[in-house]
């Protein structure tokens, strides 16, 4: 539960004016742990990153860093940076840019550092690939959340639909032997979640942050109890079959992208095709407009003619919907069988991929992105015996997640009627 | 088209907020509906435009009953409204705004943008409005955002376009580019309700004049109509209002605020840069449209926004100080949102008289608080101030806005003070509560506090000031005497320093203001002015106010 007061504390921070050295320190600082921390107390010598999985067709050769060197010159790219942020007024575009190659160099200084402690090469593509996996449920529930929110309505019941998608689609799975069956059977307990979120929220205007956390309370104790009713004491219903991998012909025998983007389960594609669909209706189309004018000034819109309450009916129910497609995932679309609390907070670091990434798809799915990376990192960290516990890793999308209300990446906007329910004047 | 209301009825609980009201608005007709805050006028609106259901009665539209539901069903009839409180989306440009609700695709349910925005270039060109179709909404004044909110009518084909108190947030000169437009719209045979409690600017452009009060139509007239035998049907009394001030003797410097700069909302910088002094015995009126720094400046003197500079109360300064300590050293403060600031709702009466002095005695004893002397004060108060309530004990927010304001009025001026900073003391208020309000701001200022008025109502400052400062983007533009012409502080009000506004509305005296000796200003309920005595000299109308108003300054 303790995720949850984090998360809810920082979407509700007040924006405060005048960080203008924040993002200055933030970059030194980090440039800074990158040479003092990680470049000093790399183990002398290469580290080694292989750059194709084992038996692929095309075996590129593997790349060797000189690991402290690296993290002093990613330490100096760093701090140069914060430097020039401190002195120099610079465009959002540049902002951004900046905290992109900062973040990069921090992390090449990671795998550096880590690397170096072993021998054995740090595969870079079963890393990215990783990372793209366990950012596949990130990003539906980013999207998810986005889709509710961009109306007008919180959703912290994410993590509640992702468990009831992951049972659903698992126990419908294993015992009708359809895995399309589980995937809609998922996708529809997602959006029962979030019609229970719908009707609470906008007909009964129950605050929707205390909601949010009593649905996925509710979704947590329903799913372990019928985990230990019917799962537990009954192997059929739950086999554990999932979806096996999607190779894309042609685009899927590149080198390193191939692998990483177009290897993977069906959930894969569809979350591209989410991405895609989501980002162009939202912003170019008469459906994106009516969404946003009715999270922005649900008065305004109704004015109008829009009928606000059917629109964010209809929204958070589609949210639920993708987010009970981002649960599927978690139980069909990779390990199969289903574990209680099988989720273990996902639908937290989702809300604040949506919220790193400004209430936008684009910046909602590079913040997932960085989050399933880092996860998957802390992962790997594990494996290689780097004498740092990877669980400081699986902190990230936290900090970001503050570090993003904090105004630091620039100013990030709610909806202005997030939150708000909408009762007639 | 023709638009006729019959019999609308529409009651809230017990409250008759529309009691039969029988309305024919003709084509190509501009017809007012004048009345003080309260009287119904939005109701019978919001009942026209499809928000509110009336309980009796029907709409007929060139004689055919309609029934109208929504506001898609008045949209459809061909009812446009322009919302007293723009309905507008900050974050979207004008051309989404406009078409929001009539979107044209391009198949898939894409937007077709280029097609609204020349939709919107085409009418803004026809009305002469200069509008950019790409701008965001909250990068444009109120003015220009009330001109998105008509295109936006127009868009949708409106016959009929309601404009609810469309001048209460508008500079003199943006009203009269509003009364323009309305001519223009007029002369292309539309039909205009103009709801208003200002009675120089119903005078100026209605064709007729519907008066509404308590919820019932009480008089239809010519705009010829005096400004006297209005008021009295507005009110329902004939208006004998003199606020009997004499003439200020203003005693040492009390208040010195000294380069104030405070931080809005949204970072930006809401007061520039801000000094002025105020000395006992004398009331200083800050003018200005609302939203130019007047709630930052009396927040920030208050502490209760962060602010740079120094606000300085008999030579000690109050930076660091927190608000309560401000209070303490001798400011009564009347903030601008009773209701939000000022009271607490479900608190009884006296308990919300006792807000910043509950600690204190008489009215604790160490730990304890004792009612008995709490209520007995209360009751003394009560009477003292003629708040109207059943008892003491009464919830604060049952109570009409009028006595919510004189509980506040009461508490705040039960203290000894220094210095009185009240913002917006009468918004609300019916005749006979502002005429108390404004007697007992009168009364501190001849006790020798220092008085500092903020108001966006220009009938209340020159009812009450000494002094006038005018504020513009966070800055005060300048200081004048309480005789300037009205043109001149709205040209400040525009932003043009005090030098400037004189010379450009010269020395004509159309425009001036009477003393308040000759006649005196009626602050209505949120204003509008009238002569007290009837038969008192024509006040000029806004609607022309004389040839130095069409020079100003484009907003």
């Amino acid at each position: 539960m303790e995720r949850v007061t984090a998360i809810t504390t920082a979407v509700r921070a007040p924006l405060s004016p005048g960080r203008r050295y924040a993002a200055a320190i933030t970059f030194i600082a980090l440039g800074l742990v990158d040479i003092m921390l990680l470049g000093f107390f790399s183990h002398r010598g290469d580290a080694i990153f292989a750059l194709s999985l084992p038996g692929a067709g095309t075996q590129l050769p593997s790349l060797h860093a000189p690991a402290a060197l690296t993290c002093y010159v990613a330490g100096g790219i760093s701090i140069a940076l914060g430097l020039l942020r401190a002195f120099v007024e610079v465009s959002r575009r540049t902002k951004r840019l900046t905290i992109a190659i900062v973040l990069l160099c921090f992390l090449i200084a990671v795998l550096c550092w880590s690397g170096s402690a072993t021998t054995t090469p740090l595969n870079v593509v079963s890393l990215l690939q990783g990372s793209i996996e366990a950012s596949i449920p990130l990003i539906l529930g980013a999207l998810s959340g986005l889709l509710c929110e961009r109306s007008g309505v919180i959703n912290i019941a994410i993590e509640g639909q992702f468990l009831a998608g992951a049972f659903a689609s698992a126990i419908v799975a294993s015992a009708f032997g359809g895995l399309w069956l589980g995937l809609v059977a998922g996708s529809l307990a997602g959006g029962f979640i979030g019609l229970l979120l719908a009707v609470f929220a906008i007909t009964f205007l129950v605050d929707q942050i205390i909601l949010g956390v009593v649905l996925d309370v509710l979704a947590l104790g329903l799913t372990n109890y019928l985990f230990d009713r019917l799962m537990a004491q009954n192997p059929n219903y739950n086999t554990g079959i999932s979806f096996s991998s999607i190779k894309i012909p042609v685009l899927g025998d590149i080198p390193i992208i191939g692998p990483v983007f177009f290897n993977g389960p069906i959930f894969l594609y569809i979350t591209y095709g989410m991405i895609i669909v989501i980002q162009v209706a939202l912003f170019h189309s008469r459906w994106g407009l009516r969404v946003r004018a009715v999270g922005e000034h649900p008065a305004a819109a109704d004015t109008v003619g829009i009928k606000v309450l059917w629109i964010r009916y209809r929204n958070v129910l589609l949210g639920g919907l993708v987010a009970g497609i981002g649960g599927a995932y978690l139980t069909i679309g990779s390990v199969g069988s289903f574990n209680p609390d099988i989720s273990s907070g996902l639908g937290f670091i989702a809300l604040a991929a949506m919220i790193f990434g400004r209430w936008t798809p684009m910046g909602s799915v590079a913040a997932a992105l960085l989050f399933g990376f880092s996860e998957q990192l802390a992962y790997v960290m594990s494996t290689l015996n780097v004498p740092l516990p990877p669980t400081i890793l699986n902190m990230a999308p936290y900090v970001a997640t503050i570090i993003a209300v904090a105004g630091l990446v620039g100013k990030v906007r709610a909806p202005a009627a997030d939150g708000k329910p909408y009762v007639k004047a | 088209m023709k638009l006729e209301l019959r019999g609308i009825t529409k009651r809230f609980g017990s409250l008759v907020a529309n009691d039969h009201i029988d309305l024919v608005v003709q084509p190509g007709e501009i017809r007012a509906l004048l009345g003080e805050n309260g009287a119904g006028k939005s109701t019978l609106m919001n009942v026209l435009y499809g928000l509110l259901q009336p309980d009796e009665g029907e709409i007929l539209i060139n004689d055919e009953p309609v029934h109208i539901r929504s506001p898609k069903d008045a949209i459809n009839a061909g009812v446009g409204m322009v919302h007293q409180h723009f309905m507008l989306v900050p974050v979207f440009t004008v051309a989404e705004n406009v078409t929001l609700g009539v979107e044209r695709t391009r198949g898939l349910g894409l937007l077709d943008r280029r097609r609204a925005r020349r939709d919107v270039l085409e009418l803004s060109e026809r009305y002469g409005l200069q509008i950019n179709p790409d701008a965001r909404i909250e990068d444009l004044s109120v003015g220009v955002q009330q001109r998105v909110e008509i295109i936006k009518a127009l868009l949708r084909d409106a016959s009929v376009l309601i404009l609810d108190e469309p001048t209460a947030v508008l500079t003199p000169s943006e009203t009269e580019d509003l009364f323009r437009i309305m001519r223009e719209l007029q002369a292309g045979g539309r039909s205009i309700v103009f709801i208003s409690h200002k009675l120089k600017e119903v005078q100026a452009i209605a064709d007729t004049i519907t008066v509404i009060r308590r919820g019932q139509v009480v008089a239809e007239r010519p705009p010829s109509t005096s400004d006297a035998e209005l008021a009295s049907l507005m009110v329902g009394r004939s208006v004998q209002l003199r606020v009997s001030k004499a003439p200020a003797i203003p005693g040492d410097v009390r208040l010195s605020v000294r380069n104030l700069t405070v931080p809005g909302e949204r970072g930006e910088t809401a007061v520039n840069d801000v000094s002025f002094e105020v000395r006992g015995g004398e009331i200083l009126g800050i003018a200005g449209v609302q939203g130019n720094g007047q709630t930052e400046l009396s927040e920030a003197i208050m502490g209760l926004r962060p602010a740079l500079g120094a606000v300085l109360l008999d030579g000690a300064d109050l930076s660091g100080l927190s608000t309560r300590d401000r209070l303490r050293s001798g400011i009564g403060y009347v903030p601008e949102d009773r209701q939000e600031d000022g009271l607490v709702g479900d608190f009884s009466v006296a308990e919300n008289l006792i807000l910043d002095v509950y600690d204190r005695p008489p009215f604790a004893s160490g730990l304890a608080m004792k009612p008995g002397e709490i209520r007995r004060s209360a009751v003394a108060q009560v009477a003292e101030y003629d708040v109207r309530t059943t008892s003491v004990s009464t919830p604060v927010g049952t109570l009409s806005g009028g006595n919510q304001q004189k509980v506040i009025v009461a508490r705040e001026l039960s203290r000894d003070n220094k210095l009185l900073l009240a913002s917006q003391p009468t918004r609300g208020l019916d005749v006979g509560s502002i005429e108390f309000v404004h007697s007992q701001i009168v009364a501190q200022r001849d006790r020798g506090v220092a008085v500092v008025i903020v108001s966006s109502e220009l009938d209340e400052i020159y009812a009450l000031s000494d002094r006038i400062a005018v504020m513009y983007e966070g800055r005060i533009v300048g200081f004048c005497g309480p005789g300037t012409p009205e043109a001149e502080l709205g040209l400040m009000m525009a932003g043009a320093t005090a030098a400037q506004a004189a010379e450009e509305t010269g020395p004509s005296p159309v425009g001036h203001r009477p003393s308040p000796d000759e006649a005196l200003e009626l602050p209505g309920a949120t204003g509008g002015g009238m002569p007290a005595d009837p038969g008192g000299p024509d006040l000029p109308s806004a609607g022309d106010t004389g040839p130095g108003q069409g020079k100003e300054p484009e907003l």
